[in-house]
């Protein structure tokens, strides 16, 4: 039986719809408009003088290896968040469904990350890994291990992974605890009953069901990873050493915003802006057919 | 009804006397910690000292912070009086014509008292267009010392009162220091600046073309950064940073906590730091000049200025100009001027501020405190006058990035400077382009 809602007058769905779309509109299309026209020009900080270059800022960025190179180190730097974000967060959420006992505690520690500001989760993750002052930093130099993110790129790495994992998890978390709670009593109590250990009910009843919940996360992981980072960057890592942490939206950040030049880091954002575009089809056509719902 | 009207008219009228007794002036600065507490010191004594305006500082995050917020302010019309830029923005600021007013100019309609000849060469020339309008008021020049531990020194069985002049005495005490158990013999803090651009000047080797980007062509300068001593300099960094005798501690100013914490024991940064040391370092120190490399002709020369210096936005009313006239005849008083230089370690930017600490004794009491100065006040040459170059913020990113490179062994020295030649060439370009008329 298919229920069917029609809206017999012609305007009213238009004026429903039209908040979101006015805020679509302010907040996306013309922002993204500004960019896009912003790419192919030259302007000098002030903005004092345009001149309209046409593709150049493109070129230089196509002709300039480092910046190519920021590509695969983007595309390293997403799968580790959004993989080991998702993945973290799934085992917490597994834990904190199960326990009977000061749940509310759990819960709510496991939340606050998702309240502190990139830039302060930055920060306190460089002070822990500090090679002058971290606290980790000591404990690992006890255990032999010398830690300066300042000098080794593999640590630097770990260091903006950890801390972009850290900030998301909440986030994850709270996702995966409520598809959790949502799938029904009965299906686990049946599956019990049949002698199914937990780890069978987990593989072949709740990770199925929640495979949506998985989709939607990985879609706003990637594009977290790819856009919501920069603030940790810079405190963490400045995008160093070398340019081993300058991911392409830290380039756009700092080619902007610190370096205020305005049509190349325009016409970074765009490239950005058809790369998440891309990668969101790719995911709604091909992994989308896997997810039940 | 009529006198209540009276009332109101009369309470109206005091209020905007009240509102116009005083007119403010707004100083966006970049100035943490000791420094800006002698920042706010400053604009209280300017503002106790008359009437008429108040100064209004705020601090506005660290220098490339500070100038993008004044960017962005000025774009949407709520820029500040006054903006404390540091020196690698000074290209951008200067080609940037209509956003600011000339200081020159600013001080002679106010009818100001202001003699640019009084300032120290080295510093008024950077500051001054080719057409010799000074164009930003000198306010917290530095330049780069080189400051060492002596109670680390005594200990590695080396002179605590002699410094390590040149490098080959440096590596070599580096050596001793990381002998006797010191964990971090050295560190150095804005590489691009000290290792780079003053050690340009102080060996009076090429840094750019056109004059470092000071001739009136400067915007048509390129990076010539990467000579035969250039690389053998950072060759030896390499090799001591491999041994463990120099020590990368990060970019920016980030280098300097590990040294008035005692972790480090020599390194080279800001006269301005000196502020820091004096109040914080627990150990005996000592400032010295830079070292430098004694088969290298014409070495030492002299070294380049760093620092900030204070920019006056434009649109502004003529009243609000007035006021910033008189705030600067104010910094400009040799009196005010020799106190800021003693307080904080950065230049007197005038040779009367400069004499009058000398003949105070204040050099014999702190010694070290001149050696910025003596520095700074040697012959220049072309190659030592300073570095103006456009898109200097993200050059200076560059050369981090590829230095860094060169610390962790990915890159040998010759690549790495190639490599900032090349990619800040092509900045270079842009910035041409872009300014061009």
């Amino acid at each position: 039986m298919e229920k069917r809602v029609l809206f017999r007058s012609a305007w009213l769905p238009w004026v429903l719809i039209a908040p979101q779309l006015a805020i679509i509109i302010v907040f996306f299309f013309w922002p993204a408009w500004q960019a896009v026209l912003q790419s192919f020009q030259m302007e000098d900080a002030f903005g004092m003088s345009k001149e309209w270059v046409g593709l150049q800022n493109f070129q230089q960025l196509l002709d300039d290896p480092s910046y190519l190179n920021s590509f695969k180190r983007t595309a390293l730097f997403s799968i580790l968040v959004a993989g080991s974000g998702i993945a973290l967060a799934l085992v917490l959420a597994i834990f904190a469904d199960r326990i009977v006992r000061f749940a509310m505690v759990y819960k709510t520690l496991l939340i606050v990350p998702y309240a502190v500001a990139p830039v302060i989760a930055g920060v306190l993750w460089v002070f822990l890994f500090s090679p002058s002052i971290g606290v980790i930093t000591y404990y690992l130099g006890e255990l032999g291990y010398g830690w300066n993110h300042m000098m080794n790129d593999g640590q630097a790495m770990a260091l903006i992974v950890i801390a972009s994992v850290w900030k998301q998890i909440s986030y994850n978390f709270l996702f995966f605890l409520a598809g959790l709670q949502s799938i029904p009593k009965a299906l686990i109590e049946a599956a019990s009953i049949d002698g199914a250990g937990a780890w069978r009910r987990f593989w072949n009843i709740q990770l199925p069901l929640l495979s949506p919940t998985t989709f939607f996360l990985l879609v706003i992981n990637i594009v977290y990873a790819f856009f919501d980072t920069f603030g940790i960057i810079d405190a963490a890592t400045q995008g160093g050493p070398g340019q081993s942490t300058s991911i392409l939206v830290y380039k756009v950040y700092q080619d902007g915003f610190k370096a205020l030049d305005l049509g190349g880091s325009a016409a970074q954002s765009v490239i950005l802006m058809l790369i998440v575009v891309a990668l969101t089809v790719v995911q709604f056509r091909y992994v989308e057919k896997k997810v039940q719902y | 009804m009529q006198v209540k009207h009276l009332a109101l008219a009369a309470s109206m009228l005091a209020v905007s006397f009240a509102a116009q007794a005083q007119t403010e002036i707004q100083w966006w600065h970049s100035m943490t910690a000791v420094n800006n507490e002698w920042v706010n010191d400053l604009a209280k004594q300017f503002n106790e000292s008359q009437k008429d305006y108040r100064v209004v500082p705020t601090f506005k995050g660290v220098y490339d912070e500070s100038m993008t917020a004044a960017i962005a302010a000025f774009r949407s019309g709520n820029a500040p009086h006054i903006l404390q830029v540091f020196e690698v923005g000074t290209a951008t600021m200067m080609a940037s014509k209509g956003a600011t007013v000339p200081v020159g100019k600013v001080m002679k309609d106010a009818g100001a008292d202001f003699n640019p000849a009084g300032y120290i060469p080295a510093v008024a020339g950077y500051y001054t267009a080719p057409s010799g309008e000074m164009l930003s008021m000198p306010f917290n020049s530095s330049t780069t010392v080189f400051y060492i531990n002596k109670d680390a020194f005594k200990k590695a069985g080396l002179n605590p009162d002699k410094a390590p002049a040149t490098w080959p005495e440096v590596f070599d005490a580096a050596k001793k220091l990381k002998a006797s158990g010191h964990s971090c013999p050295m560190t150095l803090a804005w590489m691009g600046w000290t290792q780079l651009e003053s050690f340009s000047a102080w060996h009076n080797v090429e840094f750019a073309t056109e004059k470092n980007g000071l001739s009136a062509n400067g915007y048509k300068a390129r990076l010539k950064l990467n000579s035969p001593l250039h690389v053998k300099h950072i060759d030896n960094l390499a090799q001591a940073a491999k041994n463990g005798e120099f020590v990368y501690k990060g970019r920016g100013s980030a280098a300097q906590a590990s040294f008035t914490s005692g972790e480090c024991a020599m390194i080279q940064t800001s006269s301005g730091f000196y502020g820091d040391v004096a109040k914080n370092a627990k150990f005996a120190y000592a400032i010295a000049p830079l070292p430098y490399y004694p088969d290298v002709k014409g070495a030492p020369q002299n070294t380049v200025i760093g620092g900030a210096s204070l920019w006056v936005m434009a649109g502004k009313k003529a009243e609000e100009y007035k006021g910033v006239a008189k705030f600067f005849e104010f910094l400009s008083q040799t009196k005010v001027q020799a106190a800021s230089h003693q307080r904080t370690g950065y230049l007197p930017i005038t040779m009367a501020a400069y004499e009058l600490t000398d003949k105070s004794g204040f050099y014999q009491k702190n010694p070290g405190t001149d050696v910025a100065v003596n520095q700074m006040v040697r012959k220049v040459t072309d190659n030592s006058r300073g570095i103006r170059l456009g898109n200097y913020v993200q050059i200076r990113t560059i050369e981090d990035e590829e230095l860094e490179q060169v610390w962790a062994g990915k890159k040998t020295a010759k690549e790495a400077l190639d490599s900032i030649v090349n990619r800040g060439n092509e900045l270079l370009t842009r910035f041409e382009k872009s300014y061009k008329k």
